[in-house]
């Protein structure tokens, strides 16, 4: 039997499926290959995205061993690659446990509700040559929507566990998440104005210069708003462990803490992978028709490293000194960036509205003077916040917090 | 379209389901979240209604903002286990939303809809999922859209009608944003004498 | 999937919405009622402006996107809406200590 997607198909364009869909349909009836192609496709991804999350956190504990001139995890396998493997074994034997008071229902789909939006956001990144699983012609918006569904499982994690601390810890991480989110966004309103598209293909295409260069400053507010999305550590009031314990999911065990930390590490790669996509010029490269995919994962493992980097450098930040830094310097950045970029862009487009790659270097070199100027500027403006406040004594301050 | 029928079945149930929780349910926080749940449903018929954008800010705005800041409230305001009681209105109002819910049906089913011809639905499609912007007049006229004095290049996307035919509320809507943003923060500031905050 | 059940969904949704913001005493529960009432009207708006032919379609081809347009309008609104709601259930529980309206009584006396 042979099966055809129609070309008015909403998934014709993705072509794994169809390729999957075509392979199945020679066994299979049309309408049962069409489910089977639609379930291998959220396995390979849902599959993806836990393995890299497995990796990373490997790495990840590998390398701030290394920061903080310890080993890190070498037991088991060669370089103590195996060591998820043995902590998801650990999780797994451990007791499920459900706390008296706890918003039962609630509190199982949560980390059902905090995975789903970071495996829904890889379904649009192209990994190489045309092999993102939907090439939608909103992906940057999409991206941002799906997103912002982690708040709301936030939320019910810190809602459900009946416990002050998880509530705590949902509060600070959705105060967060919601001043992000607004300097996130329009830093890539730069890119998108830039690309002239929000198709995250189009996007990649459109980098004849990677954006890190032409948007260096989207790039920074993105790093430092997109870390903070994830609570990683200069961010990670939501779950400090030395003051609210572990957050909003400190009443999650077994399975469900095993998924909310695979969540955590995944999410780190799969917003790597939009960073890439967007700044960093995707999957293009030297030979990118073959080896497309292996630029892209070594430019994931290159942000993944910064991510780790920063995580080992810095302390954590107040919850004013982290929200003032959203409010007071991430957003103007993000804003006379837009402008910068609406200006070059209106100046130097062609008559059919297309910037060409001296265009672009153009940009790239007013950009980085804006940008080091307004680093400059702001940096000292909002000095202030990151002193200590003035009725802090030596004496306080001589004690050192542990943590 | 079988498929398509089944996946509007599913989102239906969902959204009905949700929506009836979501005045039924007696605790406010999962009344919150069923009405999430029902924003996301109706983000899927906007999918499968083409209209992809509006899909992807209805997850954006509903979801993102609006959901969250009710979750807030319902935490901040603590009257949730025994929050959402209905009042003495309760039979008047089931009585007047069936009969609405009547005549809505009536009307929808009864009305002959002046629907598109089949051959122009695909032309549609694209201009509104946003696939084209821009249709030249011998597309157009071949797929029996445009007449013959059309110029031969039209503009059709959703920004192009806003910041064009629609500039006036357009403008309009931002200023509203504006004066809601300060009406909000004039509401919850605390008055000045009291040491409450 | 007919243009119909389209309508009837979204007539459903905004009359769970009206009995919603009727019967309901809690400020939050009436917010998030009317919520469900704009959801509705969006479905619809989109719907008709997916399966109907507007009067203008033979001038214009962009009205075709008109319905899609005014739910973009409605969203809008909603935010501010809901913006300025919650405003008012913050202000009200600060000086009543609840959110029940049938409490909110202070203007009649």
């Amino acid at each position: 039997m042979d099966c055809v997607l129609a070309p008015d198909n909403i998934l014709h364009d993705t072509l794994l499926f169809r390729v999957i869909y075509e392979w199945v349909g020679q066994l299979l009836p049309c309408g049962l290959s069409y489910a089977v192609a639609g379930i291998a496709i959220m396995l390979l991804l849902v599959n993806g995205v836990l393995l890299g999350a497995g990796g990373f956190s490997w790495l990840e504990r590998r390398l701030i061993g290394r920061f903080q001139n310890r080993v890190g995890p070498n037991r088991w396998g060669p370089f103590g690659a195996l060591q998820p493997m043995a902590d998801l074994f650990k999780l797994l034997f451990k007791e499920d446990l459900v706390p008296r008071g706890a918003d039962r229902i609630v509190f199982t789909i949560v980390p059902v509700a905090m995975m789903a939006p970071v495996v829904l956001m890889m379904a649009v990144v192209p990994f190489a040559k045309d092999t993102a699983l939907a090439n939608l012609n909103v992906g940057v918006l999409y991206v941002l929507a799906v997103t912002s569904i982690t708040s709301i499982a936030i939320f019910m994690a810190g809602w459900a566990s009946d416990n002050r601390y998880a509530l705590f810890g949902a509060s600070r991480g959705v105060a967060v998440l919601i001043s992000y989110e607004v300097p996130v966004v329009m830093s890539l309103l730069g890119v998108v104005l830039v690309a002239g598209s929000m198709a995250l293909d189009d996007i990649v295409s459109a980098q004849t210069v990677p954006f890190l260069l032409v948007q260096p400053m989207a790039f920074f507010v993105f790093l430092a708003g997109t870390s903070a999305e994830l609570n990683r550590t200069p961010f990670d009031l939501a779950e400090a462990e030395s003051e609210i314990i572990a957050g909003y999911h400190i009443e999650y065990s077994g399975v469900k803490f095993a998924l909310i930390q695979a969540t955590e590490f995944g999410a780190v790669l799969t917003s790597s992978a939009v960073m890439v996509t967007l700044f960093l010029s995707g999957w293009s490269g030297p030979f990118s028709d073959y080896l497309g995919w292996a630029w892209f994962l070594l430019k994931i493992g290159v942000l993944a490293f910064i991510f780790s980097w920063v995580r080992a450098t810095f302390p954590r930040l107040r919850i004013d000194q982290l929200l003032a830094f959203a409010w007071k310097f991430l957003l103007p950045l993000s804003i006379i960036n837009l402008f910068a970029t609406a200006l070059e862009v209106y100046f130097l487009r062609n008559d059919a509205g297309m910037l060409t790659t001296n265009d672009l270097w153009l940009m790239a070199g007013i950009n980085f003077g804006v940008a080091f100027a307004c680093l400059l500027t702001f940096g000292t403006l909002i000095q202030d916040k990151v002193r200590p406040a003035k009725s802090l004594t030596a004496a306080s301050l001589s004690s050192p917090e542990v943590g | 379209m079988l498929f398509q029928d089944i996946v509007f079945w599913i989102l239906s149930v969902m959204a009905v389901g949700a929506a009836l929780g979501v005045v039924l349910v007696p605790d406010l926080f999962r009344a919150a979240l069923l009405l999430a749940v029902v924003f996301v449903a109706v983000a899927g018929f906007f999918i499968l209604l083409s209209a992809e954008f509006l899909a992807v800010v209805q997850v954006l705005i509903y979801v993102g903002a609006i959901a969250i800041l009710i979750i807030f409230a319902v935490m901040l305001t603590r009257d949730v286990k025994h929050g959402n009681l209905p009042n003495r209105l309760q039979i008047p109002a089931v009585v007047f939303a069936t009969l609405l819910l009547a005549t809505l049906v009536t009307v929808a089913v009864d009305t002959e809809w002046n629907f598109l011809p089949a051959e122009q639905q695909e032309r549609v499609d694209l201009v509104q999922t946003g696939a084209v912007t821009t249709l030249t007049g011998d597309l157009l006229t071949e797929s029996g859209v445009a007449v013959e004095d059309q110029p031969e290049v039209q503009k059709a996307g959703l920004a192009d009608l806003l910041i064009g035919d629609f500039v006036l509320p357009f403008e309009a809507v931002s200023v509203l944003l504006l004066a809601a943003l300060i009406g909000a923060l004039a509401l919850v500031r605390p008055s000045p004498g009291s040491r409450r905050g | 999937m007919s243009f119909e059940a389209f309508l009837i969904v979204s007539a459903i949704l905004f009359c769970i919405g009206l009995y919603g913001s009727l019967a309901r005493r809690n400020v939050l529960a009436v917010l998030m009622s009317i919520e469900l009432m704009f959801n509705g009207v969006n479905v619809t708006l989109v719907a008709i402006s997916k399966y109907l032919a507007p009067a203008a379609l033979h001038d214009d081809i962009s009205s075709v996107l008109t319905g899609q347009v005014f739910a973009v309008f409605i969203i809008t609104v909603a935010a501010a809406e809901i913006a300025l709601g919650l405003g008012i259930v913050f202000a009200m529980y600060r000086t009543n200590e609840t959110v029940d309206l049938t409490e909110a009584t202070e203007l009649k006396h």
